[in-house]
């Protein structure tokens, strides 16, 4: 079955368009499902990917060579007809529909179920390939309501008027989503926001996503911080940086935190199960959506989600592509 | 439930000790009764259920889910309750990862309480399905018998006693004389009635502490030098018709330790050192690690009654029949003491003797020379002093022996090499800060005896929080007495300290966490 397309360890090469989905080496045409570093690279000749993304990529890598591709509009590359339908991961992400010799291929990319402010909701495809991610794929990782983890947030933010709380988000996507999600529950106090995120918040209100007031947190007295939410990089929560706050509860809003000791791995005090992929219940789910002849599985936990395919009568694979990385973004 | 739940996770979490006491405190104001009594007699490990065994929450979690999964998510979460917790799958009409809040705490222990050992999978099951993941970790560990949030029943109790502004060692005087759910303990807290009374009961009285000995002499005259005998020092307490056993923790270990119980039937509360008699000192006191032998044991069998046989060193007398002698001068408690020791069978009780020297350079040769195993020092006692809780500054010190030692705690271990290559026997272990963060101090790898070695790594895999490659993170409750030939500032280490040939001296079960040594002590050692 398909034997147009091809799993390498750097990408997935679909031969009748000469394209690779997602390369993480540079390629003369790369198609990409969204902005996160692990799936979009820069350096390539040509690049075929949502506005959204390619805005992201030029915020990036400063290159912004490429064809926009609207939701649902149609492109053909050698023979290959190839939508791009969205993921609900971050903004601009997308599934990617491939079509060719009458069999139909979807590559998900990163992708999640649940509402997401920032970005439009996983339409599921049916087709005879799904190349499904699972970062999250042991049963361990079931996500809760995303409002129940805010409301968390929120008494540990009123309990302490005296702290600030530090919550550590990636940068595309999970720090503007908490803002949003934040901004839903009736939060409308200033957030302040590390330099890090300055410019991809600005992105993300460009495409007319509402964040409310945010505030530069570099160069602000600490007292003013008081009471407030700060959202940096997770990789400034143990930084000298978060030195100059007043007191931070370190909070860190990633689906790995549903697990104790990656919490305390991080010196978190306050875990946030909050991510932007499918959860076990979501993986599992959407392959039951899409019906695939077959899954392949791109990153992550594959083996549980391989053994969960196998016990359901489905056919699957694990591809092993390289250089995913799965811990900041959770 | 959710409350609860969300008090554990929180203190897990948690790192300050302050910041654990808030926690505690905050909860025992806010949460309903009875289950802040419930939720105290928890984090203080007196809640008397019968423990369901891990292999039958195995069991339970095998037969709802596909056991392959099972095994990969137990690989990777590490901990069982943990895992079930987490991988719970429930019943299609049960609300996903909510608290449906239709259980309470007491709700929980009163079922835990009554339900057969047979039942009792079945009934977990079904509350089970009640909780959120918090809520179902919470009631594993209930269940298993063992909370392990890294919190000690002093430190509860600590909480407890700030969240309705009392001094907590009023709260331990009281506490032997009540049960959970300590109904009585918080009307008093909360001003509807009068303090419990523990007359009558056998309860605890705070330990007289020492401060270690930092002046380069003190006068004889006005201090009474004795030895400080390395064994568990420990509380009698007796009313007459009924006697128990309490360690420096608070913690009743009557059980422990029953022929010094039975052969105690005064009314009197005494301090003392309880001690092993071994034949190698021709029936003096052994070395600790005979004592180890008997430490910690729920059920203690004939054979170690007669193999390591325990007496009581006796220091001071607190309370006789009505009288309370701790406002009394040292020196009357003293001769009070002594005349006391005819009423004792002297095959369990002795009398630790006063050093007899006639300045303090004569104490300093004695205790150079001094040569029995079971001496670890000094302790030099104001002769005016009266018997007051905890350190009080110039009454009393201790001058413990060369080499210097610290006590710390426990925080990585390593596998060794060799032969050791199975067991993790490199030990990093670390002191308080002022702000109570615990930082590394150092790291040893000999010191031990094989049997000590065994029930450290067993310690160590029963009680790791993480793993990084071939080091483990463990749960930082385990006091290891360290012994070390100096100690030096140094820039690579944040507690910015280097010890010089640390080992492991003692394995100290006995001791409370949160009274290991502090980073401020020890840099004043540094040399
Ligand atoms: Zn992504
Ligand atoms: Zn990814």
């Amino acid at each position: 079955m398909a034997h147009w397309i091809e799993p390498h360890p750097t990408g997935i090469y679909v031969r009748p368009a000469d394209a690779w989905i997602d390369p993480s080496l540079p390629q003369a045409r790369a198609l990409v499902t969204h902005g996160h570093a692990d799936h979009a690279r820069g350096g390539h000749d040509h690049v075929w990917a949502t506005r959204e993304t390619l805005a992201i990529m030029g915020l990036r890598y400063g290159t912004a060579s490429g064809t926009a591709v609207g939701y649902g509009e149609e492109i053909r590359l050698g023979g290959v007809t190839i939508r791009y339908v969205p993921a609900g991961h971050v903004l601009g992400s997308a599934q990617i529909i491939l079509e060719h010799a009458g069999e139909r291929i979807v590559v998900t990319g990163d992708y999640k179920r649940r509402p997401d402010p920032t970005c439009l909701p996983f339409q599921p495809v049916p087709c005879d390939i799904f190349v499904t991610e699972a970062t999250f794929g042991l049963p361990v990782f079931r996500h809760p309501d995303t409002g129940g983890e805010m409301d968390r947030l929120l008494h540990a933010l009123h309990a302490n008027p005296d702290r600030c709380v530090l919550v550590g988000a990636y940068a595309l996507g999970k720090a503007q989503r908490v803002i949003c999600e934040l901004r839903a529950r009736g939060h409308h106090d200033p957030i302040y926001i590390h330099g890090a995120l300055e410019r991809m918040c600005a992105l993300y209100a460009d495409f007319g996503i509402d964040m409310g007031e945010l505030r530069p947190a570099t160069g602000v007295a600490a007292k003013e911080m008081r009471g407030a939410i700060v959202v940096a990089p997770p990789s400034a929560l143990n930084d000298r940086w978060s030195r100059r706050l007043p007191d931070p509860i370190t909070a860190m809003a990633s689906g790995w935190m549903r697990v104790r000791q990656r919490a305390r791995q991080k010196n978190v005090e306050l875990p946030l199960v909050i991510s932007d992929h499918a959860d076990w219940d979501e993986l599992t789910d959407t392959i039951r959506d899409v019906a695939p002849n077959e899954t392949w599985i791109t990153h992550g936990r594959e083996e549980a989600l391989l053994h969960w395919c196998m016990t359901h009568q489905m056919r699957a694979r694990a591809l092993a592509l390289v250089g995913r990385e799965e811990e900041d973004e959770g | 439930m959710r409350q609860f739940s969300q008090l554990l996770d929180s203190l897990v979490y948690t790192r300050s000790r302050n910041g654990k006491l808030a926690l505690i405190a905050a909860y025992m104001r806010d949460a309903p009764d009875p289950d802040r009594g419930w939720a105290l007699a928890a984090l203080t490990g007196n809640l008397d259920l019968k423990a369901v065994k891990a292999s039958a929450i195995s069991e339970m979690i095998r037969a709802r889910t596909d056991p392959v999964l099972y095994e990969m998510s137990r690989d990777y979460v590490g901990d069982l309750a943990e895992t079930v917790a987490l991988l719970w799958p429930k019943g299609e009409e049960q609300p996903a990862e909510l608290d449906d809040g239709s259980l309470s705490l007491s709700a929980v222990i009163d079922r835990l309480h009554s339900v057969s050992r047979a039942a009792a999978p079945d009934a977990l099951a079904q509350m089970m399905d009640h909780l959120d993941a918090s809520g179902r970790f919470a009631l594993l560990k209930l269940a298993t018998g063992g909370l392990r949030v890294g919190i000690s029943a002093r430190l509860a109790k600590t909480g407890f006693a700030h969240a309705f502004n009392l001094d907590v060692d009023d709260v331990e005087q009281v506490w032997h004389a009540l049960a959970p759910p300590y109904t009585a303990l918080f009307d008093w807290a909360e001003g509807r009635s009068a303090r419990p009374d523990p007359e009558g009961t056998p309860y605890f009285r705070p330990f007289m502490l020492a401060h270690p000995l930092e002046a380069d002499s003190v006068d004889l005259n006005d201090y009474a030098a004795e030895w400080k005998w390395d064994g568990i020092r420990i509380q009698i307490v007796g009313t007459g018709t009924e006697t128990r056993l309490y360690s420096r923790a608070g913690d009743d270990i009557s059980g422990s330790f029953p022929e010094i119980a039975q052969a105690f039937a005064g009314h009197a509360v005494l301090d003392g050192e309880l001690l092993v008699k071994g034949d190698t000192q021709g029936g003096e006191a052994a070395s600790f690690n005979a004592l180890q032998q008997r430490l910690g044991r729920k059920a203690v069998t004939a054979k170690m009654m007669t193999d390591y046989p325990a007496f009581v060193r006796l220091y001071d007398l607190l309370i006789e029949g009505e009288d309370d002698l701790r406002t009394l001068p040292w020196t009357d408690r003293r001769a009070r003491l002594e005349a006391y020791m005819a009423l004792l069978p002297p095959d369990r009780f002795d009398l630790s003797a006063l050093i007899d020297a006639p300045d303090f350079e004569a104490l300093a040769d004695i205790r150079a020379g001094a040569r029995d195993a079971a001496i670890e020092g000094v302790m030099l006692k104001r002769r005016d002093s009266p018997y007051v809780a905890g350190r009080k500054a110039a009454l009393w010190y201790k001058w413990k022996r060369d080499p210097l030692t610290a006590d710390c705690v426990m925080m990585y271990a390593q596998r060794g090499h060799g032969k050791r290559s199975s067991f993790y026997s490199d030990y990093t272990f670390g002191c308080w800060t002022e702000d109570g963060e615990l930082l590394p101090v150092g790291k040893a790898y000999s010191g031990f005896t094989d049997e000590e070695l065994k029930w450290l790594d067993r310690f160590v895999r029963q009680n790791t929080l993480n793993r990084f490659g071939p080091v483990r993170e463990v749960e930082k409750t385990l006091v290891l007495e360290v012994a070390f030939d100096s100690i030096h500032g140094s820039k690579r280490h944040k507690s910015g300290l280097a010890m010089r040939f640390p080992r492991i001296a003692r394995i100290r079960k006995d001791k409370p966490a949160a009274e290991a040594d502090r980073i401020e002590g020890l840099k004043r050692l540094v040399s």
